[in-house]
C-alpha cells in the first residue's frame, strides 16, 4: 500500500511536469498536442477509494490548468474520464474487473487498447468542447479530439511498454 | 432522516463527482469572460517560479537569436538619431520622445508563452515589485504583444492579442482611419482587424499601427502588414486580415509600457460625466 502511495504521488508530479514544460510546447501541426497527463488516471490501483481517485483526477487537471491559464477545462474532463472509468473496465476487460486482480501490463493487448483508447477520447473530447465552448465549432472540436487522441494513445501504449515491470 | 443519509451515503460518489464538475465548469466560465479569471492563473509563486527555471535554460538556447534582434534595433535607433534636426538638441529629443504623451518603458522576459489555444496568455518575470501593474501595454521592438491583466509581487499574466477576448485599437499608417484589432483563433501569425470604415482606402502591404485612442498603447507602434480584405455582411465595414510583424510563437524579452499621464486623464474623464 505505501509503495502504491510514494509511486502514485511521484507519477502525479512527474506527469504534470512533463505535461506543461515539454509537451504542451510541441504544437505539432499547429494545434496537435499530446496529453500524456491521463495516464495517472489510467493507472491508478483498480481496487483504490473511487472517492480519493476522484478527488485526485480533480487536483491533476487543475494542476494543470493553472499552468495553462486555462480555467477549469483539463480539471471538467479528467473528472469526467474518471468518472466513467469503473464502466470501461467493466466493458474492455469484461468480468476479470470485478474479481480486482488484472493488471494492465499482463491484458490481452486488443482490451487495453480499447481501453486506452476510450478513456483518451472522452477525455479529449471533454477538454476540447471547453476549450472552445460552442457548438458552432464542433467540427474544429472533433478534428481536434482525433488528432490529439491518436498521438496521445500512441504516447501512452509506449510509456506502458517502456516502464511496465516484468514478473516472473 | 435515516433515508436521506443512506441515499447521501450510497451516492457519495456521484455527488462528489457533481460538485467537483460544478467547480471546473464555473472557473472555465470565469476563465471566458475578459478580466473575470481571478482566481486561478500562471502567475502565482509555484508555477511561476517553475516557468522561469525551465526559462532560463530555453533563454540561453536562443542567445544568437535575441542578439540578432538587439542589434537590429540598435541599429534602427542609431539611424533615427542620426537624422535628427540639428537644431533639435539631444537633450530635448530624449526629453519628448517621438509618442505624443509620456510613456515610461520596463523591460521584462516571456517565461510561458501559448500561441495554439483560442485564448492565450503569456507570462512574464516581472511584476509589482519592478513596478508593473494591470492594463499596461505589452511589446517587443518589432510589434505588440498584449496587454498585462494579473499582476502578482514577481510575475504578471498578459492577454495575448492572440486571444479571443482581446480588442486592441489600431489605425492605419497612412491615413486615420481605425478598427479594432481581434483574433479570429486561427493562424497564429495573422490577426483581424474589424470594423473599418468602407471610405478607407485599402491596399495590400500598407502598414497598421496602434491607434492612441485608448491609454494602453501610444500613438504609431507598428503592428503588421494588410494581406487581404473584405467588406462584413453589412457591406459598410472592412475586415482586414493582418500579418503581424514580430513573431508571437518566439517571443524572447520585451517592453512593458506605462502611461504616466493615465491616472490624470481618467479622473479628467471621470469628472466630466
Amino acid at each position: 500500500m505505501n509503495s502504491s502511495l510514494i509511486s502514485n504521488t511521484l507519477r502525479f508530479i512527474l506527469l504534470v511536469l512533463l505535461q506543461v514544460l515539454v509537451l504542451n510546447n510541441i504544437n505539432f501541426a499547429g494545434y496537435v498536442n499530446p496529453y500524456l497527463y491521463v495516464l495517472f488516471i489510467l493507472l491508478y490501483p483498480f481496487t483504490g477509494n473511487q472517492s480519493l481517485f476522484l478527488l485526485l483526477s480533480f487536483l491533476l487537471g487543475i494542476s494543470i490548468d493553472i499552468f495553462e491559464d486555462s480555467g477549469g477545462i483539463n480539471a471538467a474532463a479528467c473528472l469526467v474520464a474518471a468518472f466513467v472509468r469503473p464502466n470501461l473496465l467493466r466493458f474492455s476487460f469484461g468480468i476479470s474487473y470485478d474479481h480486482q486482480n488484472i493488471r494492465l501490463s499482463a491484458t490481452p493487448f486488443g482490451a487495453k487498447l480499447s481501453y486506452v483508447f476510450l478513456m483518451v477520447l472522452i477525455h479529449h473530447f471533454v477538454l476540447f468542447s471547453l476549450e472552445m465552448f460552442s457548438l458552432t465549432h464542433i467540427l474544429i472540436i472533433l478534428k481536434k479530439t482525433l488528432f490529439s487522441s491518436i498521438f496521445t494513445v500512441i504516447l501512452i501504449l509506449l510509456s506502458l511498454t517502456l516502464f511496465s515491470r516484468k514478473y516472473r | 432522516m435515516q433515508q436521506i443519509f443512506n441515499f447521501l451515503i450510497k451516492n457519495k460518489n456521484s455527488i462528489l463527482f457533481l460538485f467537483l464538475l460544478a467547480i471546473s465548469i464555473f472557473l472555465t466560465i470565469q476563465n471566458h469572460a475578459f478580466h473575470k479569471s481571478r482566481f486561478i492563473s500562471s502567475a502565482n509563486f509555484v508555477t511561476g517560479g517553475i516557468y522561469s527555471w525551465s526559462n532560463s535554460i530555453n533563454t540561453y538556447l536562443h542567445l544568437d537569436e535575441y542578439n540578432e534582434r538587439l542589434l537590429e534595433e540598435n541599429n534602427k535607433l542609431r539611424n533615427i538619431i542620426s537624422n535628427i534636426n540639428d537644431s533639435i538638441s539631444v537633450e530635448k529629443q530624449l526629453d519628448s520622445t517621438s509618442f505624443e504623451g509620456d510613456y515610461l518603458f520596463r523591460t521584462a522576459r516571456v517565461i510561458n508563452n501559448n500561441f495554439s489555444k483560442p485564448n492565450n496568455y503569456l507570462t512574464l518575470n516581472r511584476g509589482e515589485k519592478s513596478g508593473i501593474q494591470a492594463e499596461y501595454g505589452v511589446i517587443t521592438s518589432q510589434g505588440i504583444v498584449g496587454i498585462v491583466d494579473r499582476v502578482n509581487e514577481n510575475y504578471s499574466r498578459v492577454i495575448s492579442i492572440l486571444n479571443s477576448n482581446s480588442r486592441i485599437n489600431a489605425q492605419l499608417k497612412n491615413t486615420n482611419h481605425f478598427g479594432s484589432l481581434v483574433w479570429n483563433g486561427d493562424n497564429p501569425n495573422i490577426v483581424q482587424l474589424i470594423d473599418v470604415p468602407r471610405q478607407a482606402p485599402l491596399q495590400k502591404g500598407d502598414t497598421i499601427i496602434t491607434g492612441g485612442r485608448s491609454l494602453i498603447f501610444p500613438k504609431g507602434l507598428p503592428i503588421g502588414s494588410i494581406t487581404d480584405f473584405s467588406l462584413d455582411q453589412t457591406q459598410s465595414y472592412y475586415t482586414i486580415n493582418i500579418q503581424l510583424f514580430n513573431d508571437m510563437t518566439n517571443i524572447g524579452y520585451v517592453y512593458v509600457i506605462e502611461n504616466v499621464n493615465k491616472k490624470e486623464i481618467k479622473a479628467l474623464e471621470k469628472s466630466e460625466q
